[in-house]
């Protein structure tokens, strides 16, 4: 696609909202316009009711997990005009205990999918009318998909044929959950090879 | 007291109003699934019902879910790509393609045009054998025995199709990152052709079966109608949105591959309702068919002849290099155990899949393994809005509209 129009729509968003843009992207052949949080959702009405966005079309929301980072998530909204076929991508970095604000309001179709983020990552939203665990067990702890999460998870399920009923117990594998890592250690491995370390003790 | 209760309850039950002593009448919740043949997978769906009208419907979901994408994170690029054949695995390739499709996008891999041509061709196949599943499971659905067992035959035929390309009927894993993994034999682009010869009389016959049928007929029309407001609201794509008069199809607003050249057209309902889908779908097989057919022609020509695999960085060298070439050794090794690497960025990419809008958004971080991806399922919308379409219907409608949203749980718990 174009990047030009792009450039175009990008300008004139920063222009209509200069308060909420943090700053804007084209990369790919895609839109990327980061705002601060809390405009969440007056922004996305914006996006859908503006004559030069008509962003009607709620695509994705997701988030991405940079545990590193003081603003631990980044949340992500994909939007679509099928008026003007662009499509846009919203960003916001926030906090861990940073309460975003719901799209249900706007686009009732927001509703799983918050309910999914609040599952996956922890993220709580302002104005979600139910935002209940959605993917995961009933009774379920933890957020899978944060970095921290271990990808065995802590509890595994059986059927028990004594008690008639299924049980919960701690995950235990009988082999080790093999990771391999094959990044290649010329480019970007963070670890010391074994034997290595024996050349730094020489000097 | 309840009508139809044998009891004789001489406390108060809670059934009768003590002071004008009438009879009072409780919502009853039933559990629709996890395990029912209708529901089109494991859906748990707790419906409120008043009589026999569903006043609530309160889908849960998750039971098919494994963690595809916390488990993405741990793997390289190529060891993800048969996890998107899991997800709707009823027509795995389109799925792969959406993968291959971002993974292109941020390497900057450009697919050679034989390549593209057997993408397009198997994305059709794919397309008709879901809306072959679709079309005759919702037949079933609703009380037509026939039109399952006529359409499970081409399916077959079809599945040994994508057999004869990659090995596999269902999890085929064929689409690779810069083309496809083998090439086609001149035979099966015969038989793909023969098949394509034939396939219309089905259509024919299923239509027969189906499209007057009094009793479809009376169980679809007018069930589960949508607007193009609606539409927007709840995010349908696929369809969802071109039953209700929308003409949006990613494959000609936002082409992607080659369809910019094949001639189709997109078929849209009027009414929005469950009947103009199934309509929408018979007619999209036919669209599919042509493709198949231009493709075919297309893959003959001597311009779509050629390699089907972008060799580079990203693709496992020749057989017959790795005989001799000691650096194409290394390339097959470094490829299969460390994988390629990906450059820092993010893509949405999106393709046309059967049932709407299938998309990936991808996270690299320029190592070998994908920091994050977000697999948007067409599905997922569709069914959210479930409490919204079927609130004030029928409890016997409820799947009739599960089988015109087109479900399966494979790519919506994921």
């Amino acid at each position: 696609m174009d990047d030009t129009a792009l450039h175009e729509l990008a300008a004139h968003i920063e222009m209509k909202r200069p308060d909420d843009v943090i700053s804007s992207d084209v990369a790919f052949g895609e839109l990327t316009i980061t705002i601060s949080v809390q405009s969440a959702a007056s922004f996305a009405e914006f996006l859908r009711d503006d004559k030069n966005c008509l962003f009607s079309s709620l695509v994705d929301i997701t988030a991405v997990d940079w545990p590193e980072r003081p603003e631990r998530f980044d949340m992500v909204w994909h939007f679509l005009s099928m008026y003007r076929n662009q499509r846009i991508r919203i960003k916001a970095a926030i906090r861990e205990e940073t309460m975003v604000p719901s799209l249900t309001s706007v686009h009732p179709c927001a509703d799983w999918f918050e309910r999914e983020v609040f599952d996956m990552f922890g993220i709580l939203f302002s104005g979600h009318p139910d935002l209940r665990r959605l993917l995961t067990d009933y009774g379920f702890r933890g957020h899978p998909l944060r970095k921290d999460f271990p990808t065995t998870g802590y509890v595994e399920v059986r059927y028990d044929e004594m008690l008639k009923r299924v049980v919960y117990e701690p995950v235990n594998l009988t082999q080790e959950y093999r990771q391999f890592d094959f990044l290649s250690p010329w480019e970007g491995a963070k670890y010391i090879l074994p034997g290595d370390e024996k050349g730094e003790e020489a000097k | 007291m309840m009508d139809g209760d044998i009891r004789n309850n001489i406390y108060d039950d809670g059934s009768k109003d003590t002071l004008t002593d009438e009879q009072r009448i409780r919502n009853f919740n039933i559990n629709f699934g996890p395990q029912h043949p209708a529901a089109h997978g494991v859906l748990r769906m707790v419906l409120e019902l008043d009589g026999e009208i569903v006043e609530r419907a309160d889908p849960h979901i998750g039971l098919l879910h494994r963690g595809t994408e916390k488990l993405m994170e741990s793997r390289t690029y190529l060891q993800n790509l048969p996890y998107f054949d899991r997800l709707d695995y009823v027509a795995p390739m389109n799925q792969e393609h959406a993968w291959c499709l971002a993974i292109e996008r941020l390497t900057g891999t450009v697919v050679p045009r034989r390549g593209s041509l057997i993408r397009v061709l198997y994305c059709e196949i794919g397309r008709i054998l879901n809306h072959l599943l679709n079309v005759t499971t919702q037949a079933m659905d609703v009380g037509a025995l026939t039109p399952p067992l006529w359409g499970f035959e081409a399916r077959e035929e079809l599945m040994v199709f994508y057999e004869r390309a990659c090995g596999a009927r269902l999890h085929s894993a064929y689409f690779r990152p810069g083309g496809v993994h083998q090439d086609l034999t001149p035979k099966l682009l015969d038989d793909i052709e023969e098949f394509c010869g034939r396939f219309p009389k089905l259509l024919d016959d299923i239509e027969g079966l189906l499209t007057e049928n009094r009793i479809f007929k009376q169980r679809n029309v007018d069930i589960c109608v949508i607007s193009q407001d609606e539409v927007l609201e709840w995010g349908y794509s696929g369809v969802m949105a071109r039953g209700s008069d929308m003409a949006w199809d990613l494959r000609r607003a936002q082409p992607y591959e080659c369809y910019d050249e094949f001639d189709f057209d997109i078929p849209v309902g009027k009414a929005g309702d469950c009947y103009d889908r199934y309509l929408c779908r018979m007619a999209e097989m036919r669209e599919s068919t042509k493709i198949i057919l231009q493709a075919l022609a297309k893959l003959r020509a001597p311009e779509g002849q050629g390699d089907v695999l972008a060799r580079g960085k990203l693709t496992p060298p020749k057989r017959s290099d790795m005989k001799t070439s000691m650096e194409s050794l290394i390339h097959h090794f470094k490829l299969y155990t460390e994988g390629f690497h990906v450059p820092a960025g993010e893509v949405y990419a999106a393709v046309e899949a059967p049932k709407g809008e299938f998309g990936v958004y991808l996270v690299a971080d320029g190592t070998n393994k994908p920091y994050r991806a977000k697999i948007r399922a067409p599905g997922y919308l569709h069914l959210q809005s479930m409490d919204h379409v079927a609130s004030g219907h029928m409890l016997a409608d409820v799947s009739a509209i599960i089988g015109s949203m087109d479900v399966v749980f494979g790519e919506i718990d994921r």
